[in-house]
Order: structure tokens, then C-alpha cells, then sequence
């Protein structure tokens, strides 16, 4: 057998928290990696993924230190170096390709000057071969224009192109080792293959060995050899890709594959065509800017239509900039609609919220995808939800109290987290209390803006099974944002697939695999990765249609 | 770099908000002084006034016109350069400004002078070496200037240097400056007393801004690229930090034209400040709205030439 290339052993890394406490963060992680190959480290967060990966470049994030342990790169022992000993090795040994190239690229410096950068830093070569060698590799990663792109501002190229022009810049100085960090989360589904491919075409040339940190099981089966699976600092299992997916050793690495493929959902009765809707909306025109004539400046929704009966559940899907959010908001009444007609359970609403009566704001209520910013920080759990219990049922003391305890019972979490402040909670009990304050308004209609988006898989299965048992018990009506197709297929009746603010097919969700006609629609549910290793190698996309509808 | 026609767009706007502005902030000082007690024409006759020649001298003045007119005919005088003539003494408001304007640039040259690469170099230095012992130094040293009002740094500095050591002439003016050691000897003291107040505050802000920049992921990439700490911070976060930075550095300068009144009162020495103060005693109306016009001024110009760093040096503001 070969040498490997990396061997880590007993890693141990170390953080301070804000208040002083010492914990340890990753407790005593041992691996290899063979040139050439592709490891993934899988893991939620939390589970000290990225930490690992960091400290192969020797790398550990202000308030981290390596404990203990080492840390072997070829011939250098990284944990044993100085800082300046492992600068040099950073960028010609080991680069890095960050979660997010809209954050990692320098927005105030060209992109060239950034691409080559590591040429200049390590004497590598002159600047005028270094820059050739990079619109070479724009060319290999298939960006568009490679060798006018390298001339632009990062604010002047798309999501997608960037994260590819980090790769780029990752591999000018020629590593042995390559890191992406989650690199095509931050991607629309669309996006996100185009840049898959790119990395896997310039990783299978050049013999370089990868460590690709993702918590996307079905992401990490396309591109890596094996597969390392993490929780709390702990490795839980490793072995080949083909042997984790098929043949899971460990029951965490089960809980991750399960909460992977959703129980499908029970579709709810239709009710007759004469039954009153809880929500229809008609022709309905918003957007944001300066209004002239009437219109706002950016016009963003048009003309979308749709009805939700009441106990059933609409998902909307759509990329980013499809105008998903905007038309919460617009039916919320956040963002007035210039123009449409929005009737809840057969009455009109105002298009703006300050002009709607109590009742109609009592029985539609939203729910943000980031509970972090929208619970207030300074107030406790108890002050959160009982301020809609004030608000809209004119509740207080004692009445109000045992409201609040019923509430989060409702949401599975204990009664002694009342007193706490939102801070003190995990992400999915944010996410729960978040839910609890929309309930307290007793809603017959409640918009979830991609409520599960920012959680971990486990924890958004457990979500979306809680969403399906309050609306067995409280008859609730969801509509429900995503830009994950099997979240919505999990909780949702019907599902309206937008593009450029507008629907383009609306059709049940169960079928929706089976039956979209729309070429969007089909582009969009076939970008979707599947646990299959061979997903990506096979998968054939009509070109026109990218060109159509993908911005990459 | 090209700069496209829609920044000079941009630039163009912001001269044009800083003019409205100063329309706006001439009205308000107009009226405020309007609104302090005392009559000129009382105060210039003295006690023993009868009301006959209070009110002779005032419609000799035309302070009986109404507000409104007196203020549009002041500000056509402004625009074209007229500052009025003085109520007191009777002498051309422009004259009396000129020196002493002249003096307060000149020492608030010399502070910016000294006080911009100082801070600039200590900012930036203890934001690249964070908690370092350096980092340490200078924030203590910049809490306790800042915290030490400048009277008592003002008048330290005279008992030190004039009275104790006798190095420095306690007062700045009036002495010959001639010669280069001369002039640095009858500046020394109330520049280093101005730059302590100054500098400690530019010092702040250029360390929480180029620190703030410091920890954003693209700074982090430069590391992870192998870049050395001093690239990092120079090339990466610095031009990124510019636009906070020019505005600290506009905020802190704009101090030095109105605010110095303590410092050129314990120097005795004749700037703008201790002409308005002066000027309030006496009711001097027109001199007290030029001064503080001037203030105003240096001001917004300050404040607009920090907001155009922060546009030029923003690829993403001019598209």
C-alpha cells in the first residue's frame, strides 16, 4: 500500500468559549488520506467538520487551539510547525475552497488579482504566465468568458461562477491537497450540479488528494472515495461511499440516511369545489422600490394565483429570486401588493397590514426561517409568546402563564425553558419556540418561509413531523416555502413552482416527479441529488434548457 | 482605475445634499442666534440708554425689519462673499475673520499633520497585532487621553514645559516666529495638546474598523492562501476599511476648527473659536453667525470628502 498523503492522529482541538469555559471540540480524531483521494467528512452542525478540515492547513479559528495530537502533510508535520513554516505551505500544499466565495473573495479587489494571488505570495511565477495558467483554468471549470471574467469585481459574476472561480483559485499554486468547505451549499439546486461537475473534472486530472466537508449525504456520494462521518468531535463510522450508503454500520449514520428520505406524505381529501377556500389569491402584482404610476420600480411578483383549501398544504418552490419569500410577504401584507386580490377564508384582505382588522391578522400568521433573528435576543421564552397571547386574546397573569406552558407543549419542549433567553437555545428549539409564537394567535392559516432551511437533517425531519401533528390537532393550513423539493414533498398537498415571480405549474406534490410538464419544473426536480454514486455521471440535462432557466 | 459616469453621479449627489445642507444648518444658526436674550442695541448703548436712542439705533441697524428678511438679505450677502460688518466696532466682518482663520487652519494643518500618520500608523499597527503587548499600550494610552479633559492636559503641559522647565513659551502667540525653532517652539505645546485629544479618538476608530474588516471570511482566505499577517491586513482588510476609517479621521479633524476654544484660550492664542466666544459676549451678531457658518462649513466639507473616499474606494458603488 501506498504511503498516505495526510495522517492525522488523536487530533485534539480545544475552544475558549465567550465566558471562559474550555471545551474540548474535537476529542481525538485519527484518519488517512491516500494521494489522490477524496474523503468526506460528514457531519451536522456542531460536529467539528470544518474544525478538522481547517487544521490540516494548520489553521485553527480565533478562540481554537490543537490540544494535542498530530497532524502529518507529505513530509511536513504540521502541528509541530511555526506559523510562518505553515503560511508557506498554505496554498502550494494544502489549499481551501470556502462555504461561501460571495464572502471569501476580497469585494474590493479584481478577481484576477485574487485568483493569482498565491503565485505572487510563494514566488511561484511571474505574473503573466500565473495569469495565463488561470484563464486555463476558468476554461477547465467552465466559466464563461475565461479570459475577459478575471477582469471583474466578485459583486459582478454570479453565486455559481464565484464558487467555481475559488476553485480556480484554490488550484493556481498547484496542491496536493485540496479542502472545499461545504462549497456548494450556499448554491441553487440547479447551480449546484454545474459546479459538482467542474470539481470533479479538475480533481479527476490533476491527481490531487481532496477533504470535502458537506452534511449533505447525497452531495458527498457524487464526488467522494469515502466517507467520514462525524457527531460531537467523534468519528461514528468510516468507510467507502458505497459501503456507507448501502450497508450503514452505525446507527447515527442510519438516522442521517433515514431523516434523508422523508416519510411521503398522506395527501388530505379535496374537498368539493364549492367549499370556501382558507386562502385565494388572485393576480397578485408586488414588488419593492420607488412606486411611479402606481407600480414599484423592481417589480417582482406577477401575476400569481393560486387557492389553498382549508387543512391542506401548498408548497411553493422556486431558486432563490424566484419570488417565494416575496409572496409570503405579500400575502402577510409585510409587503403591500400593488396590484391582486387576496380573500381569507372568502373575506378580502387590504393589501397593506395596517389596514387589516385584528381578526384577519389573528388568522394568518408567518413564520421566518431564521428563528436567531426573529425571536428578540433580550427577552425571555415566556415574554415572546405571551405578547400575542396580550396582543390578541387580551390574556394576562396566571391565564396567560398557563397558555404559554400549554403552548410549548404543543411544541414538544419543556415547560422550564420559559425562563430562558432564546440565546440559551439550540437551533430546532428556536425554530419550535418560533412556531409556538405563531400559534398563539390560534392561525387558521400559517406561512412557512423556509422554516426547516437552516436546520440539520435530523433535526428538520423532526420539524416537519411536528408541523403534520399540530395540523391534525388544531385543523391548520400550511403554505409552505422551500427550495427543497423533498421537504415540501414530505409535508405538502399541492406544490406551485415559481420562477421570476412567476408560477410556472401548480400540481399535487405527490406526483410531482411523475407528472411535471414544465421544462423548469422538470430541469429543477432532475437537479436534485440522489443517494447514488453514479447520480451525477449519469445524469443527462438538456443544454437549451440550462441555458433557459439556470443562472449559472 | 476608470471611474464610470454614474460615481461622478454619485459624488456629484453628495456635494449637492452637502449644499442643501448647509441652506438648511445657515437657517438654523440664523435663528438660533436670533433667539439669544439680550438686545444689541441695549448692550452697545450701555446702562445709561434712554429708550429713544435704544430704539433710534436699532432702526439705524435695521434690526426692527422683520426676521425673515434680514435673514435672505444676510444670505444673499453670504453668497456672494459679504459677510456683513460687524456690530461693535464697525469694521468689515470678512477682515476681522481672515487672521484669525488664518491662524486656526494653520494650527489645525499642523495638528492633521502630525496627529493622521500618527494614528493611522498606531490604528492599524495594534489592530494587525491584536492583544498583542503593543495593542495593550496604546489602548490604555488612548482611554486615559481621552478620559483626561484637555484643560488639564493644556495647563500640565504650560506648568511642565514654560514654568518648571522653562524649555517652551507658555504662549504661542506674539512671540517672533522667524525661524524653524522658533516656530516649533511656540507650536509645540498646544499641537501636542490637541493631538492627545485627536489622535487618541482616531486611533480608536481605525483599530475597531480595520479589526472589524480583519474578521471577515475573505481576510480569512488571504490567510489560508499563506498570505504573511502585514499582506493580510494591508492589502485585504485596509482598502476595505477605508471608507470608516476616512470618516473617523473627517470626524475628529472637524473638531479642530471649532472645538479648540480651551486650547487657544489657555495659549492665548487668536483663533476663530475664541472670536465667536468673544463675539457672544458683545451680542455681535453677524460675527457669531459667520463663525459658526465656518464651522459648519469645515464640517461638511470634512464629512463629504470622507463620504467620496468611501464611494471611490467601494467597487460595488460605482457600477
Amino acid at each position: 500500500m501506498t504511503e498516505p498523503l495526510v495522517c492525522v492522529r488523536d487530533l485534539r482541538i480545544g475552544a475558549t468559549t465567550d465566558s471562559g469555559r474550555k471545551v474540548e471540540i474535537i476529542k481525538g480524531v485519527s484518519f488517512d488520506i491516500a494521494p489522490g483521494e477524496i474523503v468526506a467528512l460528514i457531519g451536522e452542525s456542531g460536529s467539528g467538520k470544518t474544525t478538522i478540515a481547517l487544521s490540516l492547513m494548520g489553521h485553527a479559528r480565533p478562540g481554537c487551539a490543537i490540544h494535542g495530537g498530530t497532524i502529518r502533510l507529505g513530509r511536513h508535520d504540521v502541528t509541530g510547525m511555526t506559523e510562518r513554516q505553515r503560511a508557506a505551505l498554505r496554498g502550494t500544499e494544502v489549499s481551501y475552497i470556502p462555504q461561501s466565495a460571495a464572502a471569501a473573495f476580497n469585494p474590493s479587489k479584481r478577481i484576477m488579482d485574487q485568483v493569482v494571488e498565491i503565485t505572487s505570495i510563494h514566488n511561484l511565477m511571474p505574473r503573466a504566465k500565473a495569469e495565463a495558467k488561470a484563464r486555463e483554468l476558468f476554461r477547465a471549470l467552465a466559466l464563461p468568458d475565461p479570459d475577459t471574467i478575471g477582469s471583474r469585481y466578485p459583486h459582478q459574476v454570479s453565486g455559481g461562477q464565484l464558487q467555481r472561480l475559488s476553485a480556480a483559485m484554490a488550484l493556481i499554486g498547484d496542491p496536493q491537497l485540496v479542502i472545499f468547505d461545504e462549497p456548494t451549499t450556499a448554491l441553487d439546486v440547479t447551480t449546484q450540479i454545474e459546479v459538482l461537475r467542474a470539481f470533479r473534472s479538475v480533481m479527476g486530472q490533476g491527481n490531487m488528494a481532496g477533504v470535502y466537508v458537506s452534511h449533505d449525504l447525497a452531495v458527498v456520494a457524487q464526488i467522494a472515495d469515502r466517507i467520514i462521518v462525524l457527531r460531537g468531535g467523534v468519528v461514528q463510522e468510516e468507510g467507502t461511499t458505497e459501503q456507507i450508503l448501502t450497508a450503514p454500520a452505525h446507527a447515527y449514520t442510519r438516522q442521517l440516511l433515514d431523516a434523508f428520505e422523508p416519510v411521503p406524505h398522506v395527501a388530505a381529501p379535496k374537498t368539493g369545489a364549492q367549499a370556501r377556500p382558507i386562502l385565494q389569491v388572485d393576480n397578485l402584482c408586488a414588488g419593492y422600490g420607488a412606486i411611479r404610476n402606481g407600480e414599484p420600480a423592481a417589480k417582482i411578483l406577477q401575476n400569481v394565483s393560486f387557492r389553498l383549501e382549508r387543512g391542506r398544504n401548498l408548497g411553493v418552490i422556486g431558486e432563490s429570486g424566484s419570488g417565494k419569500s416575496t409572496l409570503a410577504r405579500a400575502i402577510a401584507g409585510i409587503l403591500p401588493a400593488y396590484r391582486g386580490n387576496i380573500q381569507l377564508d372568502g373575506a378580502e384582505l387590504k393589501p397593506d397590514l395596517a389596514q387589516r382588522s385584528k381578526d384577519q391578522l389573528r388568522r394568518a400568521q408567518i413564520v421566518f426561517q431564521l428563528a436567531d433573528t426573529a425571536l428578540n435576543p433580550a427577552q425571555s421564552i415566556e415574554t415572546i409568546l405571551g405578547r400575542p397571547l396580550t396582543f390578541y386574546h387580551g390574556m394576562k397573569g396566571a391565564k396567560r402563564a398557563a397558555r404559554v406552558a400549554q403552548l410549548l407543549d404543543m411544541v414538544h419542549l419543556p415547560n422550564a425553558l420559559r425562563h430562558r433567553l432564546p440565546s440559551e437555545l439550540s437551533g430546532g428549539q428556536k425554530q419550535r419556540v418560533n412556531l409556538a409564537r405563531a400559534l398563539a394567535a390560534d392561525p387558521e392559516l400559517i406561512l412557512c418561509d423556509e422554516i426547516t432551511s437552516a436546520l440539520d437533517t435530523v433535526v428538520a425531519a423532526a420539524i416537519l413531523d411536528l408541523l403534520k401533528e399540530l395540523q391534525r390537532e388544531l385543523n391548520l393550513s400550511y403554505m409552505f416555502i422551500s427550495h427543497d423539493l423533498s421537504t415540501v414533498e414530505a409535508i405538502c398537498d399541492d406544490v406551485l413552482v415559481m420562477l421570476k415571480g412567476r408560477v410556472v405549474e401548480a400540481l399535487p406534490a405527490a406526483r410531482m416527479s411523475a407528472e411535471a410538464v414544465h421544462p423548469y419544473s422538470r430541469l429543477l426536480i432532475s437537479s436534485i441529488p440522489k443517494l447514488d454514486t453514479g447520480w451525477l455521471k449519469g445524469l443527462e440535462q438538456d443544454p437549451e434548457l440550462i441555458a433557459l432557466f439556470a443562472r449559472r | 482605475m476608470l471611474r464610470s459616469a454614474t460615481t461622478w453621479l454619485l459624488v456629484g449627489q453628495r456635494f449637492g445634499i452637502a449644499a442643501i445642507t448647509l441652506v438648511i444648518v445657515s437657517f438654523a444658526v440664523f435663528f438660533a442666534t436670533e433667539l439669544l436674550p439680550g438686545d444689541v442695541a441695549e448692550i452697545l448703548l450701555g446702562q445709561a440708554a434712554t429708550p429713544e436712542a435704544v430704539a433710534g439705533l436699532r432702526t439705524a441697524m435695521g434690526l426692527d425689519e422683520p426676521a425673515i428678511w434680514r435673514f435672505l438679505s444676510w444670505l444673499a450677502g453670504l453668497a456672494s462673499g459679504d459677510l456683513g460688518m460687524s456690530y461693535v466696532n464697525n469694521v468689515s466682518i470678512a477682515d476681522m475673520l481672515s487672521g484669525r482663520l488664518a491662524n486656526s487652519l494653520r494650527l489645525a494643518g499642523i495638528v492633521t499633520l502630525v496627529c493622521v500618520p500618527v494614528a493611522l500608523f498606531l490604528g492599524i499597527a495594534s489592530a494587525m497585532w491584536r492583544g498583542s503587548v503593543l495593542d495593550r499600550l496604546v489602548s490604555m494610552l488612548t482611554i486615559s487621553v481621552i478620559s483626561v479633559p484637555e484643560f488639564m492636559v493644556a495647563t500640565l503641559a504650560v506648568l511642565i514645559f514654560a514654568v518648571w522647565l522653562g524649555w517652551l513659551p507658555a504662549l504661542s502667540y506674539g512671540v517672533d516666529v522667524d525661524s524653524w525653532g522658533a516656530m516649533l517652539r511656540a507650536y509645540a505645546m498646544p499641537v501636542i495638546t490637541l493631538s492627545f485629544v485627536v489622535a487618541a479618538q482616531m486611533i480608536r476608530m481605525t483599530r475597531a474598523a480595520v479589526i472589524e474588516t480583519i474578521n471577515t471570511p475573505y481576510v480569512e482566505m488571504a490567510l489560508l492562501k499563506g498570505a504573511s499577517r502585514t499582506r493580510m491586513v494591508l492589502r485585504h482588510a485596509l482598502p476595505n476599511a477605508l471608507g470608516p476609517i476616512a470618516n473617523a479621521v473627517a470626524l475628529s479633524l472637524s473638531y479642530l476648527v471649532g472645538g479648540v476654544i480651551i486650547v487657544e484660550t489657555v495659549f492665548n492664542y487668536p483663533g476663530v473659536a475664541k472670536l465667536m466666544v468673544d463675539a457672544v459676549s458683545t451680542r455681535d451678531l453677524p460675527l457669531i453667525q459667520s463663525c459658526a457658518m465656518i464651522f459648519c462649513f469645515s464640517y461638511l466639507l470634512l464629512i463629504t470628502i470622507a463620504d467620496m473616499i468611501a464611494i471611490l474606494s467601494n467597487p460595488r458603488l460605482r457600477r
